[in-house]
């Protein structure tokens, strides 16, 4: 596969490019006074920002080149993209943000998990139901009350 | 404070029934997430960082290390029954250990492994503790611009050298370096790299990026390339060792822990090296009688001596932590920011000003280890269950403390839209082969570097060559730089030779 552009390595190379001229911006709009004379707070963050527009550079011209993961064992042998898993997984994530505030972690996670374990091939909603419930539940009461993390409240939350 | 009056001391903090009790739960807690596929060390202490908020430094850092060392434990028994390694320091034990596996052996193998991994724990854990001092002795004599130039040297080793390829892993530091810029500077009061929203300001949890790219990042992974398979636990059968595989063992075992504990040390991080390492000599030193069985039915010495090497490896990365503050893997950098919150400044005065807490700390190493061999063997059981739970419950489960450690930290929907945001970008990373470590790394001494950097410059009036012209400096930054192009030369010579 020499000397042929391979798209994906392309387009990893062209975000962290993207990233580093990001970085560069946010650098030039840091405001650095005259006082603190040797080094200001601008300094670092334009180095980083410049090194790391460089390296996506360099990555963008190995993609050009060829690539790197084209040849890769895991991507070689990986199976085609499970569309209905990452619906799913993504269903999943979605629901916790919008429920969290609104139910409460136990059940924001709850839902959450039931969705993950379908994600994954799982077909006993209400065993997963059961078995989400007992480990938000746990975590709640360990995160909360062991460690003294503040969770937020919610409606089981308020029972518990 | 010598090596024998620390160790004194340490025990007779470590032996209280508190600190017992926070080893133990600890090593149950590490060796269960050792055996769990998809669940690693930094990423249970990432979890488990609010403990700093409601107990004692103490009593949290033998809670750590005891989940340090317990995945350790636990990563073998995974790599011998499934065949499925958990970390990169437990591929080369799989190799052996599941054909040995396949063959009935699997008891000898885990046997074999658990006891190595004591030996070893136990000659890293003396070497903590001597070596240590020694380190400390010679760091009281460096001043910030030498920091600087070995924080680069951290830097380029656990990037560029480690890994497949010199870029991507530069890319990951650098993203990590980055990450650790966001938010106010500590020094002028300055916002940086905040895109104006206030969340920012208060820079980007440590937390909330290892358990995006570490729990997230994976999760997402795996369903994306989602194929449903069905992993085989293999029996464990009679745990005994026999005569003669206690015979084969020993020397493995030793080899191993001395291979490894010198990787671990250096800043060069990683356990794939030695264990590696350790794998191709037990090869060449196996007794003739036994060569056949590598690679065939499965060669106890195969499985002994990267065992061994991968455990003492382990320790030895706690030595550039606790002396110099210098974090070479994800799960040492984790630690950093546990001290950090606890407002303890990491570095060579540590074993001064917390004589107390870093000797019973090292002293809590040796008590874990006693622990893990001990709760290893005869729960074998308990852990081949927890091997059992079925990958979708799995994954939902490490999603839940995924949403509970970072939900927790701020009670904000904007961290957990981060948190998820980070998590795709780690899908990909994973996707593409960029190493995820460097990016915690780069993110916890980061700012360190720069801070280091800034006083290095103070000192010498904003005058830059004070880097090169400080003769140990110069000598750290020349190390880094021969390591960052040292193997691109010599490959390039290999490939003008050849031709």
């Amino acid at each position: 596969m020499r000397g042929r552009v391979y798209g994906p390595d392309l387009g990893a190379g062209l975000f962290v490019l993207l990233l580093g001229a990001l970085a560069l911006w946010q650098a030039a709009a840091i405001q650095s006074s005259p006082l603190y004379a040797q080094v200001g707070p601008r300094a670092v963050p334009y180095g980083v920002a410049a090194c790391l527009a460089l390296i996506g550079a360099g990555l963008v011209v190995v993609a050009l080149r060829g690539g790197w993961s084209s040849e890769m064992e895991e991507v070689v042998q990986a199976p085609p993209t499970a569309w209905r898993s990452l619906a799913y997984l993504a269903a999943g994530l979605i629901a916790n943000v919008a429920l969290i505030e609104w139910l409460g972690f136990v059940l924001a996670a709850t839902v959450q998990f039931v969705l993950v374990c379908a994600a994954f091939g799982s077909r006993a909603l209400l065993r997963d139901l059961g078995i989400g419930l007992a480990v938000t539940v746990s975590a709640y009461l360990f995160f909360a009350r062991v460690l003294g993390v503040s969770i937020g409240a919610g409606i089981l939350e308020g029972i518990l | 404070m010598d090596s024998i009056d620390g160790l004194i001391l340490g025990f007779s903090h470590a032996l209280t029934l508190t600190n017992l009790g926070w080893a133990l739960l600890g090593c149950f807690l590490g060796t269960a997430i050792g055996v769990l596929p998809g669940l690693g060390p930094a990423l249970t202490i990432a979890l488990l960082l609010p403990i700093t908020f409601s107990v004692s430094a103490t009593g949290a850092f033998i809670l750590f290390c005891g989940v340090f060392y317990g995945a350790m434990y636990g990563g073998s028994t995974t790599s011998i029954l499934l065949n499925t390694p958990g970390e990169s320091g437990s591929i080369i034990t799989a190799l052996e250990g599941s054909k040995m596996a396949r063959n009935g052996r699997a008891g000898p193998a885990l046997a074999t492994a658990a006891i190595g991994s004591f030996v070893a724990g136990t000659v890293g854990t003396l070497g903590i503790a001597f070596l240590g001092p020694i380190v400390v002795e010679l760091a009281l004599k460096l001043g910030p611009a030498e920091y600087f130039s070995l924080m680069i040297l951290c830097f380029v080793t656990v990037s560029a050298v480690l890994g497949s390829s010199a870029l991507r892993g530069l890319a990951s530091l650098f993203l990590g370096l980055l990450l650790g810029l966001v938010g106010i500077d500590n020094q002028t009061g300055q916002a940086r790299l905040t895109f104006g929203i206030p969340e920012l300001l208060d820079g980007v949890n440590v937390v909330l990026v290892a358990v995006a790219l570490f729990a997230v990042g994976e999760t997402l992974y795996l369903a994306w390339r989602w194929a449903e398979t069905k992993a085989v636990v293999m029996p464990v059968g009679r745990l005994m060792l026999s005569k003669e595989d206690w015979k084969r063992s020993i020397g493995p075992w030793l080899r191993g822990a001395g291979l490894g504990f010198p990787f671990g040390v250096l800043p060069a991080g990683g356990t794939e090296m030695p264990t590696m390492l350790s794998y191709y000599a037990e090869r060449k030193l196996v007794d003739p009688k036994y060569a056949h069985e590598f690679g065939t039915t499965g060669a106890i010495e195969g499985v002994a001596g990267p065992e061994a090497a991968n455990n003492a490896a382990a320790a030895g990365v706690l030595v550039p932590m606790l002396t110099l503050g210098l974090p070479t893997s994800a799960t040492a950098a984790i630690m950093l920011s546990a001290f950090q919150s606890y407002g303890i400044q990491p570095g060579p005065l540590l074993f001064t000003t917390q004589a107390d807490l870093v000797w019973t700390l090292i002293a809590s190493l040796f008590i874990a280890n006693v622990m893990l061999v001990v709760l290893n063997l005869p729960l074998v059981g308990l852990w081949v269950r927890i091997l059992k739970i079925p990958t979708p419950q799995l994954y939902a489960g490490i999603l839940v403390f995924a949403t509970i450690g970072t939900y927790g930290i701020s009670n904000s929907v904007i961290d957990l839209v981060l948190l998820y945001i980070i998590g795709i970008v780690a899908m990909f990373m994973r996707r593409f082969d960029f190493p995820t470590a460097p990016v915690v790394i780069g993110m916890i001494l980061g700012p360190m570097a720069e801070q280091a950097m800034r006083q290095a410059l103070t000192i010498s009036q904003g005058d830059w060559s004070t880097f090169v012209t400080r003769p140990v400096s110069v000598s750290i930054l020349g190390l880094a730089a021969a390591a960052l192009i040292g193997p691109r030369l010599y490959e390039m010579l290999g490939r003008r030779a050849a031709r």
